[in-house]
C-alpha cells in the first residue's frame, strides 16, 4: 500500500528534550493515532512534520513528494488543526472566510459555510467569544474546507464534551470514505482513538515505544493479574513490562493467546490503550 | 442486515463480523452474488477501525464465503454448500462429545440424554 506520509529518522534536540530517531508510515486511507503523555513529544512530532520546526536530521515524504522542496504544493493538499490557534479570535467565521479565499487556491465557500451551519457557529460572532467546543469545530472546518488530502489535528478533542467529541470522530470517519485521504491525529484522550483509529503510534520520551495496527494492540495484547508467586513463574521473555499493585501484579504481554496456551494464566484481562500506555509508562522490567 | 458488535466481549471485533456474516451466509439471509457493504462503508456504520473491517473480510474471502473484486466490491462467493454442511456437522460432533462427557461425569443416562435433545431440537421447530 502506498504512504501518504512517511517519516524517516526525524531527530530534534532541545536543551532539556530530545526527539529520537521518529519513523512513521502512514498507508493512503488509513487514520494514525499519536498517543503519549504530556510532553512526550507528539506536537514536536507534528510541528516537525509541518516544518513549523527545523528538526536537526530526518527525512520527511508526503504524497510521496519530499517535503522541504515541495513544501507551498504540499500545503494546499494538507488541512492542520494545531494546539494553538493561528487564527486570531477577533474574527468572525465570515472574515475567516475572505481570508481563506486568498490563501487556497482551493477554498470551497459553500463547504465552509456548510460546516459551519451543521457545527451550529454563529457566522457574525468572534470566536474570542465561543466556548472551547465551538473554537475547536471552526478549526476544524476552516482546516477541511479546501478539500485536503491529509488532515494532521494536534489534540483536536481536547477539552470538548463527549457529543462534540463523537462528531468530530464522525468527520474523520466521513473524510476517509475516500481512500487516498489519510488523517494523523494526536490525543491523550486515547479512549476517542481505540475505535476509529487503524494506526496506534505510542511516543513516550522523545521515542516511539510502538506502533502497531489497532488490532494488533488491542486484540493481542493482554494484562495478566496474578500474584507474586505466579509472577515468579512467567519468563521475563514473555511479557513486555508489568507493574507492582498493592494486591496484584499486572503484567502486559504482548499476544494473549500464545501466553494462555504457555501458562495456566487466571485472568487475562482485553487491555484498553490506555492500560498499555500506563503499564509501558509507569511499568518496570 | 444487522451487526452486532460487543466492545466487552473477549470476541475480537473482526472476529465477531467475520462470525455473524459467516452465519448470515450459511442461513442463506444473504445470498450469493449479494454485494456487502465496503470496508469503509462498514467501518464508519459500525465506528470501528477501517482495518478491522478489512481484516474480518480477508478471512472471509480466505475461508472461500465471500469474493472481492477489485474496484467493484465484495460479494457473497458461490459457496460450497457441501463443505459449509461438513464443517456444520464437525461443530456439532465437537459439541455433542462435550455434552456427553458431562452426562458421563454426572451419571445422567443416554436415555436422558435423548430426551433432552429431543425437546429442544422440537421447541426449535
Amino acid at each position: 500500500m502506498e504512504n501518504i506520509l512517511e517519516v524517516k529518522n526525524l531527530s530534534k534536540k532541545y536543551q532539556d528534550f530530545e526527539l529520537k530517531n521518529i519513523n512513521i508510515a502512514l498507508p493512503k486511507g488509513m487514520i494514525m493515532g499519536i498517543i503519549g503523555e504530556n510532553g512526550a513529544g507528539k506536537s514536536t512530532t507534528i510541528k516537525s512534520i509541518l516544518n513549523l520546526i527545523q528538526a536537526d536530521k530526518g527525512e520527511i515524504k508526503i504524497f510521496g513528494l519530499d517535503y522541504q522542496k515541495n513544501e507551498t504544493k504540499i500545503k494546499e493538499d494538507i488541512g492542520v488543526v494545531l494546539d494553538d490557534s493561528f487564527l486570531s479570535e477577533y474574527l468572525t467565521p465570515n472574515d475567516i472566510n475572505k481570508m481563506m479565499k486568498q490563501i487556497y487556491k482551493n477554498w470551497d465557500e459553500t463547504l465552509y459555510f456548510k460546516y459551519i451551519e451543521d457545527f451550529h457557529l454563529p457566522k457574525d460572532k468572534i470566536s474570542k467569544d465561543y466556548s472551547s467546543g465551538m473554537k475547536m469545530k471552526l478549526k476544524i472546518a476552516v482546516a477541511l474546507s479546501h478539500h485536503p488530502k491529509l488532515l494532521i489535528l494536534d489534540e483536536p478533542t481536547s477539552g470538548l464534551d463527549p457529543v462534540a467529541r463523537n462528531e468530530i470522530l464522525d468527520i474523520f470517519q466521513d473524510f476517509i470514505q475516500d481512500e487516498s485521504k489519510g488523517i494523523l491525529v494526536s490525543s491523550h484522550i486515547t479512549s476517542d482513538l481505540e475505535h476509529i483509529a487503524d494506526y496506534i503510534t505510542f511516543i513516550n520520551h522523545g521515542e516511539i515505544v510502538l506502533s502497531k495496527t489497532r488490532d494488533e494492540l488491542l486484540e493481542n495484547y493482554g494484562i495478566v493479574k496474578c500474584s507474586a508467586e505466579e509472577f515468579q513463574k512467567i519468563a521475563s521473555k514473555d511479557y513486555v513490562k508489568y507493574k507492582k499493585n498493592r494486591y496484584e501484579y499486572d503484567v502486559l504481554v504482548e499476544n494473549k493467546f500464545e501466553f494462555k496456551k504457555k501458562y495456566d494464566a487466571p485472568i487475562v484481562d482485553k487491555p484498553t490503550i490506555e492500560e498499555i500506555m500506563l503499564i509501558y509508562i509507569k511499568g518496570e522490567k | 442486515m444487522n451487526i452486532i458488535i460487543s466492545n466487552s466481549s473477549g470476541t475480537p471485533i473482526y472476529e465477531q463480523i467475520r462470525e455473524q456474516i459467516k452465519n448470515k451466509i450459511v442461513s442463506n439471509e444473504l445470498k450469493t452474488g449479494e454485494l456487502l457493504p465496503s470496508i469503509r462503508v462498514l467501518a464508519k456504520d459500525l465506528r470501528i477501525s477501517v482495518i478491522t473491517t478489512k481484516n474480518a473480510y480477508e478471512e472471509l474471502e480466505k475461508e472461500g464465503y465471500v469474493q472481492t473484486i477489485p474496484g467493484k466490491g465484495t460479494y457473497v462467493a458461490n459457496k460450497n454448500i457441501e463443505l459449509i454442511r461438513e464443517e456444520q456437522l464437525q461443530k456439532i460432533e465437537s459439541l455433542m462429545d462435550t455434552a456427553v462427557s458431562i452426562a458421563k461425569i454426572s451419571q445422567i443416562s443416554k436415555e436422558d440424554l435423548r430426551n433432552m435433545l429431543e425437546i429442544l431440537y422440537g421447541e426449535e421447530k
